[in-house]
Order: structure tokens, then C-alpha cells, then sequence
């Protein structure tokens, strides 16, 4: 395959100018990612309300421009969507990342479909999933979880 | 030399990585191997396998002498002195952990220094840092200087009546400094500290000659050696094999076994508990003899010629940014392209066939050091060619292509 298929031009463009990287003010929740082979990192911030809606999500963060990417565009695409919704999209985004298999989230727009599709090209590269996962899991354990740090190593 | 002859020595490059030519430069993480040494391991197994130093029957002589060839090899080639200091291990890693619990167990207290550097592979700190929770020791850092080496005196300045070992690495695997160890081990000696070496980048190419270098300690990974996977080397002088305390317990390593006593043999059996890696230190006699056969003279002559021959040619680029400018450097080009992160860099490279490496190559007191989460690194081995750099110069063009910058 070509390598430009996975250095598509919205990857590339979410890489060199990141939505959403700082720390959003109004966080009532956060974790730390660490993909410890690649030094990957982010840190994922949300603002969870009453109601379980995402009023917000930010990350800070250094890494690869795939893991950049990755955490920018879930930012852009979960932000305002209701926890069980943004569960789905990354459970569907885990399921493309690591299976190959279609989204099929009928809820998206056709842009957020395509921008997530963007990081499709992931899958070929075994070396990289981890990179394109990590804000994704991230994520989740901002929500759900109690360790605070996903390790991708473990 | 003839790169294409060296090159057909090893089956690895008849193959296509990504239906590209494989242009290999990551030997600084592990080398390749000649076809001798593959013949060697397949041929051991075929026709002379048995385990060793333990019975008595034809096949485990034949298989005790093979290895202890490849040990008498060994103190020839790094010319040590006795046998005996010609200890195996698994790797380098354990090399250094080995002295590290077993001198660190016996000679360092509460409150005594352990002289490092920050040019430190984590093989030659984390022992040491066990050693520090477990004793209370201190841990001194010589730091590197912008140059991407670590002064002499530097290291001079650091040392006090508490410092109960210098371990420092011989070329680092990042900015390919070549540490001056004849001067640290003088200076050293001067005040009976012993000196231990981490040879990684060092044995595989240039010379080394354990009586003229000095050092108490030098550990090797043979799989960086043109050697298999699973064998090390701990070099440890004579005075140290007598001193030091066996490291792990087991078969093969004791001389009487009561059930309220057991005495120990000398070394190297006292070092070398349990079933070794047989096939793979049989197979490790081949890699010295390609070594020897190429000549090391001759290695270190046409990696210099090819290392030179890179850095002009990269340097060239300007959005890359070469790490380190040391005096006297080893075969190691890292590097950093402006606005591409080390792991994409890889990955596009590889794409064209030309293996590196990308991350902090577990030195990360030193990549913390410079700022920097990681860097890409090209590392040279004797299969090495200028087209190789040819190649990956052209792949890095195609990074800056492709990220636009
Ligand atoms: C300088 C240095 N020290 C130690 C090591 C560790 O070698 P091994 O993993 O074979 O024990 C390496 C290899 O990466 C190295 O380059």
C-alpha cells in the first residue's frame, strides 16, 4: 500500500494543527495516556454533566503525528455527544483500527464518518494501532476507570 | 570493501521489505547475521547437540569442547588474560546485572557512590538503581556535555573517597560518542576504583583489547556482534571472578551440595547457573571468526569511511537535525526532522525498505536531557553501503515531502 494512505491530508492537517489540545477549563474529569515504547502520551480532559452529555473535551499531549491526530479528531467528534453515544463511536473506531471492519455508527454525519475513516490506513501498520488507540482508551478511563493511567503496555 | 560481497554473506538481504531492497540500519539495536553462523547453530543441533559439562558420553564431550571453543575465541579476540574472565550470559543486560548484585551485594554500603554517566543505555542505570534502593548508595551522573559526550573531567570532578564504581559505556548508542575509557580507567586506578564498561556499541567495531583498555568490567551482547540472540559476555578480571560471590543459584555452578552447606567452584562455573545457551554460544564462534576474517581494522575503516560519507549527506538537509557532534564517534547517526515526529519518520522510511530505529533507544535521562520524547536513529554495521545512505537520504526528502515542511 501506499504510505499516503495513511498520512492522508486530514491526518496530516489534524497533526499540524490540533483541535482542542489545551486544557479545558471546566474539566470535572481526566486521565494520562502513555504508549511507553513510543513515548506516546496524552492527557485527556472532560467536562461530564448531569445529564452523562460530554459538554466538553480537551487533551494536552506529545507524540506522533497519528496519536496527535487521533486524539484530535475523537476530540472534535465525541464533543457534545451523550457518554453511551461517544462509547459506541470508539468502540466502532477500535473495531475498524484493529479488525478492519466498517463503521457503523448510523448516528455520525457523513464528515465525521470520513474524518474518522481517515485513520483507516492504521490497521496495515500492526507497529502504529497503539498510537492511533490511545486517546481512545484514554478516554474511556477518564470516564469509567479508577487507574488514572492507561499503559498500552499493559 | 566490497559491500556486495559482505552483503551476500548474509541471507538476510536476499529478501525484499516491502518489495524494496532491505537497507539495513539498525545494528546498533541488533546485526544481522552471516550465513556461517546460521549453518553453524542448524549444524550443532543436527549432528553435535547434547548439554554441557554434565555427562559423559561422546556427545556431550564434543558439545563441552565446542563451547568452551567459543570461550577460548573470545578471551583471544578481546585478548583478556585468563579464561576464567570470560564469563556467559545471557546478554549485556545481564552481564552488568550480574556485577551490579554481585559486587554491589559485597562491596557497596549505605551512603557509597556509583559513578554513571548521562549517556547511559537503561541497562547500565536501572542494575545500578536497584543496587541504590536496596543499599541506600548514591548515584552520580558525569553529564553530558552539548557535544554529546561526557569531558574526562567531568568525570574527575565527581569522584570522591565514597565512589565504589565507575560504569560508563564505551560508545553511546545514541550520539555515538567514544567515551576515552584507557583515561577513565587510569584515572580510576589511581584511586582503586574499578571501572565497568558497557561494550554494546563498543565490541561489534573497534577494538578491544581488555589488557590494554584496563577495565575490571566489559560487558557485550554477542547479537549486536553478528552473533546469535541469547548470548552475552561478562569480560570480569581475575581479581573480580575470585572476589565477587556467585550470582544466580543452581546446577551446574556449585562444587558440594549438604544439606546445611554448599560450596562453590571457581569461575567461570560459578557464573553460569543452569542450562546455557548452548547452540547459540556454539554458533557465536562463527561471528568471531567472520569478525576476524574481515578483519576489525578494516570494519572500523570502512564504517568510519561510510559514517562520514552520512553525515554529509544528511547534514545537507537542512530540516534535519543531527544529535551530538562528538570528537571521535562510533557508527551512529541520531537524528530529528523538524516538525515529524521520530515514529512517523520510521514508518516512511520503512516503507522504502530502510530500517531504523525511532524512540529514546532506552536512553532517557539523555533524550530528557536534550528536550526531546524521542529521535530516529541510523546505526551502521559492515553491510553497510553508500548506496544504503543514498537511500535513506532520498526516504527522508520523501518525509519532508510528504509532511510538506
Ligand atoms: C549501549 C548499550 N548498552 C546496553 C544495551 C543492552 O543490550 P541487550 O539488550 O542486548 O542486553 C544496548 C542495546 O540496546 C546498548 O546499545
Amino acid at each position: 500500500m501506499d504510505i499516503k494512505e495513511l498520512y492522508q491530508e486530514i491526518i496530516l492537517d489534524h497533526g499540524k494543527n490540533p483541535r482542542n489540545k489545551n486544557i479545558c477549563k471546566d474539566f470535572n474529569k481526566d486521565a494520562k495516556g502513555h504508549n511507553p515504547l513510543c513515548g506516546d502520551k496524552v492527557h485527556i480532559y472532560l467536562k461530564l454533566d448531569n445529564e452523562k452529555k460530554l459538554e466538553n473535551i480537551s487533551f494536552e499531549g506529545e507524540g506522533c503525528a497519528i496519536s496527535m491526530a487521533s486524539a484530535s479528531i475523537m476530540t472534535e467528534i465525541i464533543k457534545g455527544k451523550q457518554f453511551n453515544i461517544a462509547k459506541k463511536i470508539q468502540e466502532d473506531f477500535l473495531n475498524m483500527i484493529k479488525e478492519g471492519s466498517k463503521l457503523n455508527m448510523n448516528s455520525l454525519t457523513d464528515t465525521e464518518n470520513m474524518t474518522m475513516m481517515s485513520l483507516s490506513g492504521v490497521k496495515r501498520f500492526p507497529m502504529r494501532v497503539k498510537c492511533a488507540t490511545l486517546a481512545w482508551h484514554t478516554f474511556i478511563e477518564a470516564v469509567e476507570g479508577n487507574k488514572k493511567i492507561v499503559n498500552t503496555e499493559n | 570493501m566490497d559491500t556486495k560481497e559482505i552483503k551476500s554473506k548474509f541471507p538476510i538481504f536476499k529478501n525484499k521489505v516491502n518489495g524494496k531492497q532491505l537497507v539495513y540500519l539498525d545494528s546498533a539495536n541488533s546485526s544481522q547475521k552471516p550465513k556461517t553462523v546460521i549453518d553453524r547453530i542448524s549444524k550443532f543441533y543436527s549432528k553435535e547437540f547434547s548439554n554441557v559439562g554434565r555427562s559423559v558420553h561422546s556427545l556431550a564431550v564434543t558439545a563441552t569442547n565446542r563451547f568452551e571453543e567459543t570461550r577460548d575465541l573470545m578471551k583471544k579476540y578481546i585478548n583478556a588474560k585468563y579464561r576464567e574472565e570470560i564469563i556467559f550470559t545471557k546478554n549485556a543486560t545481564e552481564a552488568i546485572n550480574l556485577v551490579a548484585s554481585t559486587y554491589g551485594e559485597k562491596f557497596i554500603e549505605s551512603g557509597d557512590e556509583i559513578l554513571i554517566t548521562e549517556l547511559e543505555h537503561h541497562a547500565n542505570y536501572v542494575p545500578w538503581h536497584f543496587i541504590r534502593e536496596k543499599k541506600g548508595a548514591i548515584i552520580k551522573f558525569a553529564k553530558c556535555n552539548d557535544k554529546g559526550e561526557v569531558d574526562i573531567d567531568e568525570i574527575k570532578k565527581l569522584i570522591t573517597n565514597k565512589t565504589k564504581i565507575i560504569a560508563i559505556t564505551h560508545i553511546s548508542n545514541v550520539t555515538g560518542a567514544i567515551m576515552p575509557i584507557k583515561k577513565i580507567v587510569d584515572l580510576a586506578s589511581q584511586k582503586k576504583i574499578p571501572v565497568l564498561v558497557d561494550g554494546c556499541q563498543g565490541a561489534p567495531h573497534v577494538k578491544v583489547d581488555m589488557q590494554e583498555l584496563g577495565c575490571d568490567f566489559y560487558a557485550i551482547s554477542c547479537h549486536k556482534m553478528y552473533g546469535p540472540t541469547g548470548v552475552g559476555i561478562l569480560y570480569a578480571k581475575k581479581k573480580w571472578v575470585d572476589a565477587l560471590p556467585p550470582y544466580q543459584g543452581g546446577g551446574g555452578m556449585i562444587e558440594e551440595v549438604k544439606k546445611n552447606n554448599i560450596t562453590f567452584p571457581g569461575s567461570p562455573t560459578k557464573f553460569e547457573a543452569g542450562t546455557l545457551q548452548t547452540a547459540e554460544v556454539v554458533g557465536f564462534s562463527e561471528s568471531i571468526k567472520f569478525i576476524k576474517d574481515v578483519g576489525i581494522k578494516n570494519i572500523m575503516k570502512h564504517e568510519k569511511e561510510i559514517l562520514e560519507y552520512g553525515l554529509e549527506k544528511i547534514k545537507k538537509n537542512n530540516s534535519v537535525k543531527i544529535i551530538g557532534e562528538p570528537k571521535n564517534r562510533g557508527s551512529i547517526i541520531s537524528f530529528t526532522i523538524k516538525g515529524i515526529h521520530p515514529h512517523d519518520i520510521a514508518t516512511i522510511l520503512d516503507e522504502d525498505g530502510v530500517a531504523i530505529r525511532a524512540g529514546h533507544h532506552c536512553c532517557q535521562i539523555l533524550h530528557d536531557k536534550m528536550g526531546l520524547a524521542a529521535s530516529a536513529r541510523a546505526s551502521l554495521g559492515i553491510y553497510n553501503s553508500k548506496e544504503d545512505i543514498d537511500i535513506l537520504s532520498n526516504a527522508i526528502k520523501k518525509c519532508n515531502k510528504i509532511f510538506n515542511n
